[in-house]
Protein backbone atom coordinates (compact mmCIF):
# COMPACT_ATOMS: atom_id res chain seq x y z
CA UNK A 1 0.00 0.00 0.00
CA UNK A 2 1.40 3.38 -0.88
CA UNK A 3 1.44 6.00 1.78
CA UNK A 4 1.41 9.01 -0.42
CA UNK A 5 -1.84 8.74 -2.27
CA UNK A 6 -4.34 8.64 0.58
CA UNK A 7 -4.60 11.47 3.08
CA UNK A 8 -6.57 9.40 5.58
CA UNK A 9 -7.35 5.85 6.49
CA UNK A 10 -10.46 4.12 7.78
CA UNK A 11 -10.77 0.86 9.68
CA UNK A 12 -14.11 -0.92 10.08
CA UNK A 13 -14.42 -3.14 13.10
CA UNK A 14 -16.51 -5.74 11.33
CA UNK A 15 -17.93 -7.36 14.48
CA UNK A 16 -19.32 -4.04 15.69
CA UNK A 17 -20.85 -3.03 12.36
CA UNK A 18 -24.59 -3.53 11.89
CA UNK A 19 -24.57 -3.08 8.15
CA UNK A 20 -26.91 -0.09 8.10
CA UNK A 21 -25.00 1.34 5.12
CA UNK A 22 -25.25 4.91 6.38
CA UNK A 23 -21.49 5.39 6.23
CA UNK A 24 -21.37 4.10 2.69
CA UNK A 25 -24.01 6.57 1.65
CA UNK A 26 -22.38 9.46 3.54
CA UNK A 27 -18.80 8.97 2.35
CA UNK A 28 -18.06 11.82 -0.10
CA UNK A 29 -15.13 9.96 -1.61
CA UNK A 30 -17.13 6.82 -2.15
CA UNK A 31 -14.48 4.55 -0.70
CA UNK A 32 -16.73 2.37 1.47
CA UNK A 33 -18.78 -0.59 0.29
CA UNK A 34 -20.82 -3.41 1.77
CA UNK A 35 -18.77 -6.52 2.18
CA UNK A 36 -20.17 -9.75 0.77
CA UNK A 37 -18.92 -11.62 3.82
CA UNK A 38 -21.07 -11.48 6.92
CA UNK A 39 -20.10 -11.15 10.55
CA UNK A 40 -21.15 -13.37 13.47
CA UNK A 41 -24.33 -11.31 13.96
CA UNK A 42 -25.31 -12.01 10.38
CA UNK A 43 -24.75 -8.49 9.10
CA UNK A 44 -22.82 -7.68 5.97
CA UNK A 45 -20.36 -5.15 7.35
CA UNK A 46 -19.08 -2.08 5.65
CA UNK A 47 -15.57 -2.27 4.20
CA UNK A 48 -12.88 0.11 2.94
CA UNK A 49 -11.67 -0.04 -0.60
CA UNK A 50 -8.15 0.42 0.71
CA UNK A 51 -7.26 3.79 -0.72
CA UNK A 52 -8.45 7.34 -1.34
CA UNK A 53 -9.83 7.93 2.14
CA UNK A 54 -9.37 11.65 2.82
CA UNK A 55 -9.74 11.35 6.58
CA UNK A 56 -12.75 13.68 6.64
CA UNK A 57 -14.38 11.63 9.43
CA UNK A 58 -17.90 11.90 8.04
CA UNK A 59 -18.45 8.15 8.24
CA UNK A 60 -17.36 8.23 11.89
CA UNK A 61 -19.99 10.82 12.79
CA UNK A 62 -22.64 9.08 10.69
CA UNK A 63 -22.21 5.66 12.24
CA UNK A 64 -24.43 4.95 15.26
CA UNK A 65 -22.10 2.32 16.71
CA UNK A 66 -19.52 3.73 19.12
CA UNK A 67 -16.71 1.44 18.05
CA UNK A 68 -17.48 0.33 14.51
CA UNK A 69 -15.44 2.93 12.66
CA UNK A 70 -12.00 4.37 13.32
CA UNK A 71 -10.65 7.11 11.10
CA UNK A 72 -7.01 8.07 10.93
CA UNK A 73 -7.15 11.63 9.79
CA UNK A 74 -3.47 12.13 8.97
CA UNK A 75 -2.30 9.13 7.05
CA UNK A 76 0.98 10.95 6.54
CA UNK A 77 1.69 10.17 10.17
CA UNK A 78 1.72 6.52 9.22
CA UNK A 79 5.13 4.94 9.28
CA UNK A 80 6.51 1.84 7.74
CA UNK A 81 5.28 -1.54 8.86
CA UNK A 82 6.24 -2.88 12.27
CA UNK A 83 5.48 -6.00 14.26
CA UNK A 84 2.38 -5.58 16.42
CA UNK A 85 2.51 -7.29 19.81
CA UNK A 86 -1.23 -8.01 19.66
CA UNK A 87 -2.04 -9.32 16.24
CA UNK A 88 1.44 -10.61 15.58
CA UNK A 89 1.87 -9.73 11.94
CA UNK A 90 3.61 -6.81 10.37
CA UNK A 91 1.05 -4.08 10.09
CA UNK A 92 1.16 -0.45 9.31
CA UNK A 93 1.44 1.70 12.38
CA UNK A 94 0.32 5.19 13.10
CA UNK A 95 1.93 7.95 15.16
CA UNK A 96 -0.59 9.88 17.15
CA UNK A 97 0.26 13.55 17.36
CA UNK A 98 -0.77 13.76 21.00
CA UNK A 99 1.76 11.12 21.91
CA UNK A 100 4.22 10.80 19.08
CA UNK A 101 5.94 7.84 20.66
CA UNK A 102 2.70 5.84 20.77
CA UNK A 103 2.33 3.66 17.72
CA UNK A 104 -1.07 2.30 16.88
CA UNK A 105 -1.60 -0.78 14.78
CA UNK A 106 -3.96 -0.04 11.92
CA UNK A 107 -5.06 -3.64 11.89
CA UNK A 108 -6.21 -4.19 15.46
CA UNK A 109 -6.22 -0.55 16.62
CA UNK A 110 -4.21 -1.37 19.72
CA UNK A 111 -0.87 0.16 20.72
CA UNK A 112 1.81 -1.72 18.81
CA UNK A 113 3.84 -2.23 21.94
CA UNK A 114 2.18 -2.27 25.31
CA UNK A 115 3.93 0.21 27.50
CA UNK A 116 5.85 -1.46 30.29
CA UNK B 1 -8.59 18.32 16.34
CA UNK B 2 -7.88 14.71 17.12
CA UNK B 3 -5.85 12.89 14.57
CA UNK B 4 -7.72 9.68 15.24
CA UNK B 5 -11.49 9.46 15.42
CA UNK B 6 -12.12 6.41 17.48
CA UNK B 7 -14.43 5.04 20.11
CA UNK B 8 -14.62 7.65 22.83
CA UNK B 9 -13.12 6.89 26.21
CA UNK B 10 -16.40 8.12 27.70
CA UNK B 11 -17.76 4.77 26.53
CA UNK B 12 -16.78 1.52 28.18
CA UNK B 13 -14.34 -0.50 26.10
CA UNK B 14 -16.40 -3.59 26.76
CA UNK B 15 -20.04 -3.34 27.81
CA UNK B 16 -19.74 -5.66 30.80
CA UNK B 17 -23.18 -4.67 32.05
CA UNK B 18 -24.81 -5.96 28.91
CA UNK B 19 -26.14 -9.48 29.50
CA UNK B 20 -25.34 -12.19 26.99
CA UNK B 21 -22.25 -12.84 24.98
CA UNK B 22 -22.22 -9.72 22.81
CA UNK B 23 -20.53 -7.07 24.88
CA UNK B 24 -19.22 -4.92 22.07
CA UNK B 25 -22.27 -3.54 20.28
CA UNK B 26 -25.14 -1.42 21.55
CA UNK B 27 -28.72 -2.62 21.80
CA UNK B 28 -29.82 -0.07 19.20
CA UNK B 29 -31.19 -1.11 15.82
CA UNK B 30 -29.07 -0.55 12.72
CA UNK B 31 -29.29 3.12 11.76
CA UNK B 32 -30.82 4.32 15.03
CA UNK B 33 -30.35 8.01 15.86
CA UNK B 34 -29.66 7.29 19.53
CA UNK B 35 -26.24 5.85 18.75
CA UNK B 36 -25.09 8.92 16.87
CA UNK B 37 -26.20 11.28 19.63
CA UNK B 38 -24.49 9.05 22.19
CA UNK B 39 -21.27 9.40 20.22
CA UNK B 40 -21.53 13.17 20.00
CA UNK B 41 -22.13 13.47 23.74
CA UNK B 42 -19.32 11.04 24.59
CA UNK B 43 -16.86 12.87 22.35
CA UNK B 44 -17.69 16.19 24.00
CA UNK B 45 -17.29 14.74 27.50
CA UNK B 46 -13.86 13.45 26.45
CA UNK B 47 -12.77 16.69 24.85
CA UNK B 48 -13.89 18.81 27.80
CA UNK B 49 -12.30 16.39 30.26
CA UNK B 50 -15.44 16.03 32.37
CA UNK B 51 -16.20 12.31 32.03
CA UNK B 52 -15.34 11.55 35.63
CA UNK B 53 -17.73 14.12 37.04
CA UNK B 54 -20.57 13.42 34.65
CA UNK B 55 -23.75 11.73 35.81
CA UNK B 56 -25.81 10.39 32.93
CA UNK B 57 -29.47 9.75 33.54
CA UNK B 58 -30.95 6.99 31.42
CA UNK B 59 -34.68 7.20 30.81
CA UNK B 60 -37.25 4.56 30.00
CA UNK B 61 -37.29 3.98 26.25
CA UNK B 62 -34.77 2.48 23.87
CA UNK B 63 -32.00 4.36 25.64
CA UNK B 64 -32.90 2.74 28.96
CA UNK B 65 -29.59 0.89 28.85
CA UNK B 66 -27.39 3.93 28.21
CA UNK B 67 -25.66 2.93 31.44
CA UNK B 68 -24.31 -0.13 29.65
CA UNK B 69 -22.30 2.19 27.43
CA UNK B 70 -21.41 5.45 29.16
CA UNK B 71 -18.32 5.23 31.31
CA UNK B 72 -19.69 7.98 33.57
CA UNK B 73 -21.81 8.03 36.68
CA UNK B 74 -25.16 6.53 35.77
CA UNK B 75 -28.66 6.52 37.16
CA UNK B 76 -31.61 4.89 35.42
CA UNK B 77 -34.93 6.35 36.42
CA UNK B 78 -38.67 5.73 36.14
CA UNK B 79 -40.45 6.77 32.97
CA UNK B 80 -40.40 10.54 32.46
CA UNK B 81 -38.73 11.32 35.76
CA UNK B 82 -35.22 12.07 34.54
CA UNK B 83 -35.45 15.87 35.04
CA UNK B 84 -36.68 15.35 38.61
CA UNK B 85 -33.87 12.93 39.37
CA UNK B 86 -31.42 15.26 37.64
CA UNK B 87 -32.57 18.10 39.89
CA UNK B 88 -31.83 16.14 43.02
CA UNK B 89 -28.52 14.85 41.75
CA UNK B 90 -27.31 18.23 40.59
CA UNK B 91 -28.26 19.89 43.85
CA UNK B 92 -26.62 17.18 45.91
CA UNK B 93 -23.51 17.29 43.70
CA UNK B 94 -23.30 20.88 42.48
CA UNK B 95 -19.93 20.28 40.86
CA UNK B 96 -21.12 17.45 38.65
CA UNK B 97 -22.25 17.53 35.03
CA UNK B 98 -25.75 16.10 34.87
CA UNK B 99 -27.32 14.91 31.64
CA UNK B 100 -31.00 14.12 31.35
CA UNK B 101 -31.38 11.99 28.22
CA UNK B 102 -34.95 11.33 27.13
CA UNK B 103 -37.18 10.20 24.27
CA UNK B 104 -40.42 11.80 23.12
CA UNK B 105 -42.63 9.32 24.93
CA UNK B 106 -40.61 9.82 28.05
CA UNK B 107 -40.28 13.59 27.99
CA UNK B 108 -43.34 14.80 26.10
CA UNK B 109 -45.94 12.31 27.34
CA UNK B 110 -45.57 10.74 30.77
CA UNK B 111 -42.86 13.17 31.88
CA UNK B 112 -44.30 16.49 30.71
CA UNK B 113 -44.66 17.88 34.21
CA UNK B 114 -41.11 17.02 35.22
CA UNK B 115 -39.44 18.68 32.27
CA UNK B 116 -41.57 21.83 32.42
CA UNK B 117 -40.80 22.41 36.06
CA UNK B 118 -37.11 21.53 35.87
CA UNK B 119 -36.86 24.01 32.97
CA UNK B 120 -38.87 26.60 34.85
CA UNK B 121 -36.52 26.33 37.80
CA UNK B 122 -33.59 26.59 35.44
CA UNK B 123 -31.80 23.61 36.97
CA UNK B 124 -28.15 23.52 35.98
CA UNK B 125 -28.53 20.46 33.79
CA UNK B 126 -28.42 19.58 30.10
CA UNK B 127 -31.44 17.88 28.57
CA UNK B 128 -31.13 15.88 25.36
CA UNK B 129 -34.54 15.17 23.95
CA UNK B 130 -34.62 12.62 21.15
CA UNK B 131 -37.67 13.24 19.00
CA UNK B 132 -38.15 10.29 16.68
CA UNK B 133 -41.93 10.79 16.43
CA UNK B 134 -42.76 7.39 17.86
CA UNK B 135 -42.42 5.12 20.88
CA UNK B 136 -39.51 2.94 19.86
CA UNK B 137 -39.03 0.54 22.71
CA UNK B 138 -42.60 -0.63 23.10
CA UNK B 139 -43.25 -1.32 19.46
CA UNK B 140 -44.09 1.87 17.61
CA UNK B 141 -47.07 3.47 19.32
CA UNK B 142 -48.09 7.08 18.73
CA UNK B 143 -45.97 9.65 20.54
CA UNK B 144 -47.05 13.22 21.33
CA UNK B 145 -44.70 14.22 18.49
CA UNK B 146 -46.16 11.80 15.92
CA UNK B 147 -47.14 13.71 12.79
CA UNK B 148 -50.73 14.24 11.63
CA UNK B 149 -51.60 11.36 9.37
CA UNK B 150 -48.60 9.30 10.49
CA UNK B 151 -49.47 5.64 10.88
CA UNK B 152 -48.33 4.00 14.05
CA UNK B 153 -49.38 0.91 15.92
CA UNK B 154 -51.98 2.90 17.86
CA UNK B 155 -52.99 5.14 14.95
CA UNK B 156 -53.42 2.55 12.19
CA UNK B 157 -55.37 5.02 10.05
CA UNK B 158 -52.94 7.80 10.76
CA UNK B 159 -52.89 10.31 13.61
CA UNK B 160 -55.97 12.51 13.54
CA UNK B 161 -56.34 15.90 15.15
CA UNK B 162 -59.83 15.08 16.41
CA UNK B 163 -58.69 12.01 18.28
CA UNK B 164 -55.10 12.74 19.16
CA UNK B 165 -54.47 16.46 19.04
CA UNK B 166 -51.49 18.07 17.37
CA UNK B 167 -47.82 17.07 17.38
CA UNK B 168 -46.40 18.92 20.35
CA UNK B 169 -43.46 21.31 19.90
CA UNK B 170 -41.55 20.98 23.13
CA UNK B 171 -38.66 23.30 22.29
CA UNK B 172 -41.01 26.19 21.61
CA UNK B 173 -42.87 25.52 24.85
CA UNK B 174 -39.69 25.36 26.89
CA UNK B 175 -38.43 28.54 25.23
CA UNK B 176 -41.41 30.53 26.55
CA UNK B 177 -40.17 30.00 30.10
CA UNK B 178 -37.89 32.56 31.72
CA UNK B 179 -35.23 30.33 33.23
CA UNK B 180 -33.89 28.20 30.34
CA UNK B 181 -30.66 29.59 28.93
CA UNK B 182 -30.29 27.73 25.66
CA UNK B 183 -32.95 25.91 23.67
CA UNK B 184 -32.34 24.59 20.18
CA UNK B 185 -33.82 22.00 17.86
CA UNK B 186 -31.29 20.13 15.77
CA UNK B 187 -31.35 17.03 13.59
CA UNK B 188 -29.41 13.93 12.82
CA UNK B 189 -30.25 13.90 9.15
CA UNK B 190 -27.64 14.60 6.51
CA UNK B 191 -23.96 15.17 7.25
CA UNK B 192 -24.32 18.90 7.55
CA UNK B 193 -27.10 18.73 10.12
CA UNK B 194 -25.28 16.05 12.12
CA UNK B 195 -22.13 18.15 12.26
CA UNK B 196 -24.20 21.12 13.40
CA UNK B 197 -25.76 18.91 16.07
CA UNK B 198 -22.23 18.11 17.21
CA UNK B 199 -21.56 21.82 17.73
CA UNK B 200 -24.84 22.30 19.59
CA UNK B 201 -24.17 19.36 21.90
CA UNK B 202 -20.81 20.88 22.74
CA UNK B 203 -22.27 24.33 23.31
CA UNK B 204 -24.94 22.98 25.64
CA UNK B 205 -22.48 20.96 27.70
CA UNK B 206 -20.05 23.88 27.84
CA UNK B 207 -22.84 26.04 29.18
CA UNK B 208 -23.32 23.64 32.04
CA UNK B 209 -19.60 23.24 32.67
CA UNK B 210 -18.92 26.97 32.74
CA UNK B 211 -22.11 28.52 34.08
CA UNK B 212 -24.49 25.77 35.21
CA UNK B 213 -27.02 26.96 32.67
CA UNK B 214 -30.10 24.96 31.79
CA UNK B 215 -30.19 23.88 28.18
CA UNK B 216 -32.69 21.86 26.24
CA UNK B 217 -31.59 20.28 22.98
CA UNK B 218 -34.25 18.60 20.90
CA UNK B 219 -32.74 16.20 18.42
CA UNK B 220 -34.82 15.01 15.48
CA UNK B 221 -33.61 11.49 14.83
CA UNK B 222 -34.57 8.40 12.94
CA UNK B 223 -36.14 5.25 14.32
CA UNK B 224 -35.90 3.07 11.20
CA UNK B 225 -37.42 0.04 12.89
CA UNK B 226 -40.67 1.68 13.93
CA UNK B 227 -40.92 3.85 10.84
CA UNK B 228 -40.54 0.58 8.96
CA UNK B 229 -38.01 2.09 6.61
CA UNK B 230 -34.41 1.41 5.73
CA UNK B 231 -31.92 3.44 7.78
CA UNK B 232 -31.21 5.56 4.74
CA UNK B 233 -34.89 6.25 3.95
CA UNK B 234 -35.69 6.99 7.57
CA UNK B 235 -33.01 9.65 7.76
CA UNK B 236 -34.38 11.20 4.60
CA UNK B 237 -37.84 11.16 6.20
CA UNK B 238 -36.50 13.03 9.21
CA UNK B 239 -35.01 15.64 6.95
CA UNK B 240 -37.84 16.02 4.49
CA UNK B 241 -40.97 15.25 6.52
CA UNK B 242 -40.35 15.49 10.25
CA UNK B 243 -38.43 18.73 9.96
CA UNK B 244 -41.38 20.43 8.27
CA UNK B 245 -43.40 20.19 11.45
CA UNK B 246 -40.45 20.74 13.76
CA UNK B 247 -38.38 23.56 12.31
CA UNK B 248 -34.70 23.51 13.21
CA UNK B 249 -33.02 26.37 14.91
CA UNK B 250 -32.40 28.20 18.14
CA UNK B 251 -35.61 28.86 20.08
CA UNK B 252 -33.92 30.72 22.88
CA UNK B 253 -30.34 31.66 23.67
CA UNK B 254 -29.45 34.02 26.49
CA UNK B 255 -26.12 32.31 27.15
CA UNK B 256 -24.26 35.54 26.38
CA UNK B 257 -25.79 37.62 29.15
CA UNK B 258 -26.41 34.69 31.50
CA UNK B 259 -24.20 35.17 34.51
CA UNK B 260 -24.29 31.65 35.83
CA UNK B 261 -26.34 29.79 38.33
CA UNK B 262 -24.94 29.76 41.83
CA UNK B 263 -25.43 26.93 44.20
CA UNK B 264 -25.36 27.64 47.87
CA UNK B 265 -25.41 24.37 49.63
CA UNK B 266 -26.50 24.80 53.20
CA UNK B 267 -25.19 22.33 55.67
CA UNK B 268 -27.73 21.92 58.41
CA UNK B 269 -26.28 21.32 61.85
CA UNK B 270 -27.76 18.63 64.02
CA UNK B 271 -29.14 21.11 66.57
CA UNK B 272 -30.69 23.18 63.84
CA UNK B 273 -32.34 20.09 62.41
CA UNK B 274 -33.84 19.34 65.80
CA UNK B 275 -35.30 22.84 65.86
CA UNK B 276 -36.67 22.63 62.33
CA UNK B 277 -38.32 19.29 62.97
CA UNK B 278 -39.32 20.32 66.50
CA UNK B 279 -37.59 17.31 67.99
CA UNK B 280 -36.78 16.69 71.58
CA UNK B 281 -33.57 14.94 72.36
CA UNK B 282 -34.37 11.79 74.24
CA UNK B 283 -32.04 10.83 77.02
CA UNK B 284 -31.48 7.16 77.52
CA UNK B 285 -30.81 6.22 81.11
CA UNK B 286 -29.13 2.85 80.79
CA UNK B 287 -29.44 2.05 84.45
CA UNK B 288 -33.20 2.48 84.45
CA UNK B 289 -33.68 0.27 81.42
CA UNK B 290 -31.25 -2.45 82.40
CA UNK B 291 -34.00 -4.98 83.15
CA UNK B 292 -35.09 -4.88 79.49
CA UNK B 293 -31.61 -5.38 78.11
CA UNK B 294 -31.61 -9.15 77.82
CA UNK B 295 -35.10 -9.65 76.44
CA UNK B 296 -35.29 -10.44 72.73
CA UNK B 297 -37.94 -7.82 72.08
CA UNK B 298 -39.34 -7.58 68.58
CA UNK B 299 -42.93 -6.32 68.53
CA UNK B 300 -44.92 -5.40 65.46
CA UNK B 301 -47.91 -3.40 66.58
CA UNK B 302 -51.01 -2.34 64.69
CA UNK B 303 -53.07 0.39 66.35
CA UNK B 304 -56.45 1.01 64.73
CA UNK B 305 -59.61 2.96 65.44
CA UNK B 306 -61.70 5.97 64.43
CA UNK B 307 -59.98 9.15 63.41
CA UNK B 308 -60.08 11.30 66.52
CA UNK B 309 -59.55 8.43 68.99
CA UNK B 310 -55.87 9.22 69.23
CA UNK B 311 -54.76 6.14 67.35
CA UNK B 312 -51.82 7.86 65.70
CA UNK B 313 -50.63 9.52 68.88
CA UNK B 314 -50.87 6.20 70.70
CA UNK B 315 -48.39 4.99 68.10
CA UNK B 316 -46.10 8.00 68.47
CA UNK B 317 -46.06 7.69 72.23
CA UNK B 318 -45.10 4.00 71.94
CA UNK B 319 -42.33 4.69 69.46
CA UNK B 320 -41.02 7.78 71.28
CA UNK B 321 -40.95 5.80 74.50
CA UNK B 322 -39.31 2.94 72.67
CA UNK B 323 -36.46 5.28 71.74
CA UNK B 324 -36.03 6.20 75.39
CA UNK B 325 -35.53 2.51 76.07
CA UNK B 326 -32.83 2.28 73.43
CA UNK B 327 -34.96 0.21 71.04
CA UNK B 328 -35.03 0.57 67.28
CA UNK B 329 -38.46 1.95 66.44
CA UNK B 330 -40.59 2.89 63.47
CA UNK B 331 -43.99 4.54 63.17
CA UNK B 332 -46.03 4.58 60.00
CA UNK B 333 -49.46 6.20 59.86
CA UNK B 334 -52.20 5.30 57.45
CA UNK B 335 -55.45 7.15 57.29
CA UNK B 336 -58.35 7.63 54.95
CA UNK B 337 -59.03 10.91 53.19
CA UNK B 338 -61.57 11.94 55.82
CA UNK B 339 -60.25 13.66 58.91
CA UNK B 340 -62.99 12.61 61.32
CA UNK B 341 -65.27 9.64 61.44
CA UNK B 342 -63.12 7.59 59.12
CA UNK B 343 -60.78 4.88 60.26
CA UNK B 344 -57.13 5.38 60.93
CA UNK B 345 -54.35 3.06 61.84
CA UNK B 346 -50.66 3.10 62.38
CA UNK B 347 -47.92 0.53 62.39
CA UNK B 348 -45.32 0.61 65.10
CA UNK B 349 -42.23 -1.53 65.36
CA UNK B 350 -40.25 -1.81 68.53
CA UNK B 351 -37.22 -3.99 68.27
CA UNK B 352 -33.77 -4.80 69.55
CA UNK B 353 -32.71 -5.29 65.94
CA UNK B 354 -32.44 -2.81 63.09
CA UNK B 355 -35.75 -2.34 61.30
CA UNK B 356 -35.81 -2.96 57.56
CA UNK B 357 -39.32 -1.81 56.74
CA UNK B 358 -41.88 0.09 58.79
CA UNK B 359 -44.77 -1.92 57.31
CA UNK B 360 -46.68 -4.24 59.61
CA UNK B 361 -48.67 -6.89 57.77
CA UNK B 362 -48.96 -9.44 60.56
CA UNK B 363 -48.93 -7.75 63.93
CA UNK B 364 -47.73 -9.43 67.09
CA UNK B 365 -49.99 -6.98 68.91
CA UNK B 366 -53.28 -5.57 67.65
CA UNK B 367 -54.83 -2.65 69.46
CA UNK B 368 -58.39 -2.33 68.20
CA UNK B 369 -60.26 0.74 69.38
CA UNK B 370 -63.43 0.21 67.35
CA UNK B 371 -65.40 -2.58 65.73
CA UNK B 372 -64.29 -2.05 62.10
CA UNK B 373 -60.66 -2.25 63.19
CA UNK B 374 -61.20 -5.53 64.96
CA UNK B 375 -63.08 -6.88 61.93
CA UNK B 376 -60.35 -5.74 59.59
CA UNK B 377 -57.20 -6.80 61.41
CA UNK B 378 -58.17 -9.71 63.67
CA UNK B 379 -57.18 -12.33 61.15
CA UNK B 380 -53.82 -10.73 60.46
CA UNK B 381 -52.49 -11.19 63.97
CA UNK B 382 -49.76 -13.80 64.24
CA UNK B 383 -50.58 -16.98 66.08
CA UNK B 384 -49.55 -16.55 69.69
CA UNK B 385 -49.94 -12.79 69.40
CA UNK B 386 -52.03 -10.41 71.45
CA UNK B 387 -55.27 -8.52 70.82
CA UNK B 388 -56.18 -5.64 73.09
CA UNK B 389 -59.58 -4.16 72.34
CA UNK B 390 -61.85 -1.53 73.80
CA UNK B 391 -64.87 -3.49 74.96
CA UNK B 392 -66.71 -0.35 75.95
CA UNK B 393 -67.10 0.36 72.22
CA UNK B 394 -66.77 -3.01 70.51
CA UNK B 395 -69.82 -5.19 70.78
CA UNK B 396 -68.28 -8.52 69.86
CA UNK B 397 -65.52 -10.70 71.13
CA UNK B 398 -62.61 -11.71 68.94
CA UNK B 399 -63.06 -15.23 67.57
CA UNK B 400 -59.40 -16.23 67.40
CA UNK B 401 -58.44 -18.91 69.91
CA UNK B 402 -54.73 -18.98 69.17
CA UNK B 403 -53.93 -15.51 70.51
CA UNK B 404 -54.10 -13.79 73.88
CA UNK B 405 -57.12 -11.56 74.15
CA UNK B 406 -57.49 -8.69 76.57
CA UNK B 407 -60.67 -6.63 76.63
CA UNK B 408 -60.38 -3.27 78.35
CA UNK B 409 -63.12 -0.61 78.56
CA UNK B 410 -60.62 2.12 77.73
CA UNK B 411 -63.09 4.77 76.64
CA UNK B 412 -65.24 4.22 79.71
CA UNK B 413 -62.24 4.39 82.06
CA UNK B 414 -61.04 7.57 80.35
CA UNK B 415 -64.49 9.07 80.61
CA UNK B 416 -64.42 8.43 84.36
CA UNK B 417 -61.16 10.39 84.46
CA UNK B 418 -62.91 13.27 82.74
CA UNK B 419 -62.01 12.92 79.02
CA UNK B 420 -62.73 10.08 76.62
CA UNK B 421 -59.77 11.24 74.52
CA UNK B 422 -57.42 9.72 77.08
CA UNK B 423 -58.60 6.21 76.12
CA UNK B 424 -55.46 5.77 74.06
CA UNK B 425 -53.24 6.32 77.09
CA UNK B 426 -55.32 3.92 79.15
CA UNK B 427 -54.33 1.37 76.55
CA UNK B 428 -50.66 2.36 76.73
CA UNK B 429 -50.79 1.75 80.46
CA UNK B 430 -52.46 -1.59 79.92
CA UNK B 431 -50.08 -2.68 77.19
CA UNK B 432 -46.88 -2.06 79.11
CA UNK B 433 -48.33 -3.90 82.06
CA UNK B 434 -49.24 -6.95 80.01
CA UNK B 435 -46.06 -6.93 77.97
CA UNK B 436 -43.15 -5.87 80.06
CA UNK B 437 -41.24 -4.05 77.37
CA UNK B 438 -41.00 -0.58 78.91
CA UNK B 439 -40.74 1.06 82.27
CA UNK B 440 -43.89 2.76 83.50
CA UNK B 441 -41.83 5.29 85.39
CA UNK B 442 -39.85 6.36 82.33
CA UNK B 443 -43.07 6.81 80.39
CA UNK B 444 -44.72 8.86 83.10
CA UNK B 445 -41.59 10.98 83.49
CA UNK B 446 -41.10 11.75 79.86
CA UNK B 447 -44.71 12.10 78.74
CA UNK B 448 -44.34 15.85 79.01
CA UNK B 449 -41.55 15.83 76.40
CA UNK B 450 -43.60 13.79 73.97
CA UNK B 451 -47.08 15.28 74.12
CA UNK B 452 -47.67 18.47 72.17
CA UNK B 453 -50.44 19.73 74.45
CA UNK B 454 -48.77 20.25 77.77
CA UNK B 455 -52.03 20.88 79.64
CA UNK B 456 -53.07 17.30 78.99
CA UNK B 457 -49.98 15.68 80.51
CA UNK B 458 -51.47 15.16 83.91
CA UNK B 459 -54.67 13.62 82.56
CA UNK B 460 -52.68 11.27 80.37
CA UNK B 461 -50.43 10.23 83.22
CA UNK B 462 -53.54 9.33 85.20
CA UNK B 463 -54.90 7.41 82.24
CA UNK B 464 -51.72 5.37 81.98
CA UNK B 465 -51.89 4.53 85.68
CA UNK B 466 -55.55 3.63 85.32
CA UNK B 467 -54.86 1.26 82.45
CA UNK B 468 -52.07 -0.41 84.41
CA UNK B 469 -54.24 -0.76 87.48
CA UNK B 470 -57.05 -2.31 85.46
CA UNK B 471 -54.71 -5.03 84.18
CA UNK B 472 -53.28 -5.71 87.62
CA UNK B 473 -56.82 -6.18 88.96
CA UNK B 474 -57.60 -8.59 86.13
CA UNK B 475 -54.57 -10.68 87.04
CA UNK B 476 -55.62 -10.97 90.65
C1 LIG C 1 -44.64 3.99 34.03
C2 LIG C 1 -44.44 3.32 32.72
N1 LIG C 1 -45.38 3.43 31.76
C3 LIG C 1 -45.20 2.86 30.56
C4 LIG C 1 -44.07 2.15 30.29
C5 LIG C 1 -43.92 1.49 28.93
N2 LIG C 1 -42.98 2.19 28.07
C6 LIG C 1 -41.70 1.79 27.97
S1 LIG C 1 -40.82 2.68 26.85
C7 LIG C 1 -42.18 3.63 26.46
C8 LIG C 1 -42.12 4.69 25.41
C9 LIG C 1 -40.73 5.14 25.07
O1 LIG C 1 -40.77 5.98 23.98
P1 LIG C 1 -39.73 7.16 23.75
O2 LIG C 1 -39.59 7.95 25.00
O3 LIG C 1 -40.16 7.91 22.54
O4 LIG C 1 -38.31 6.47 23.54
P2 LIG C 1 -37.76 5.58 22.32
O5 LIG C 1 -38.01 4.18 22.75
O6 LIG C 1 -38.49 5.98 21.08
O7 LIG C 1 -36.33 5.90 22.28
C10 LIG C 1 -43.28 3.23 27.21
C11 LIG C 1 -44.62 3.85 27.11
C12 LIG C 1 -43.10 2.05 31.30
N3 LIG C 1 -41.95 1.39 31.11
N4 LIG C 1 -43.30 2.65 32.50
S1 LIG D 1 -22.54 3.31 9.63
FE1 LIG D 1 -21.51 1.98 11.10
S2 LIG D 1 -22.92 0.32 11.50
FE2 LIG D 1 -23.61 1.34 9.64
S3 LIG D 1 -22.62 0.20 7.98
FE3 LIG D 1 -21.26 1.87 8.45
S4 LIG D 1 -19.84 1.04 9.98
FE4 LIG D 1 -21.55 -0.36 9.86
S1 LIG E 1 -36.69 0.91 17.92
FE1 LIG E 1 -36.10 2.83 16.99
S2 LIG E 1 -35.39 4.13 18.67
FE2 LIG E 1 -35.38 2.01 19.37
S3 LIG E 1 -33.30 1.25 18.98
FE3 LIG E 1 -34.55 0.69 17.22
S4 LIG E 1 -34.29 2.37 15.80
FE4 LIG E 1 -33.58 3.08 17.77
Amino acid sequence: MTISKSRGHVVINTEECKGCELCIEACPSDVLFLSDKFNTHGYHPSAYKGEDCTGCGICFYTCPEPGAITVFKRWDLMTETAACSHCGGDYKVFHTDEKPEALICTNCLKPVKDSQ
Amino acid sequence: MNTILKKSSSFFDVYERRPGSDKLTTTYCPGCGHGVLHKLIAEALDDFGVREKTIFISPVGCSVFAYYYFHTGNVQVAHGRAPAAATGIKRAHPGSIVISYQGDGDLAAIGTAEIIHAANRGEGITVFFVNNAVYGMTGGQMAPTTLIGQKTMTTPRGRSVENDGYPIRMSEIIATLDAPVFVERVMIGDTKSTMHTRQTVRKALKLQIEKNGFSFIEVLAACPSQLKMTPSRSKLWVKEVLEKRFPLGVCKDISGEFEGRKFTRKDVKNDELHDILDLETAQVDLEKISRFQDKPINEEIKVAGFGGQGVLSLGTVLSEMGMRHNYEVSWLPSYGPEMRGGTANCSVKISKKKIGSPLVANPTILIAMNRPSLDKFENDVVSGGLIIYDDSLIDRKPVRDDVDIIPIPATKLADELGNTKAANMVIVGALITVKEIMSQQIILDSLGDVLKRKNLVELNQKAILRGAEYIKNLKK
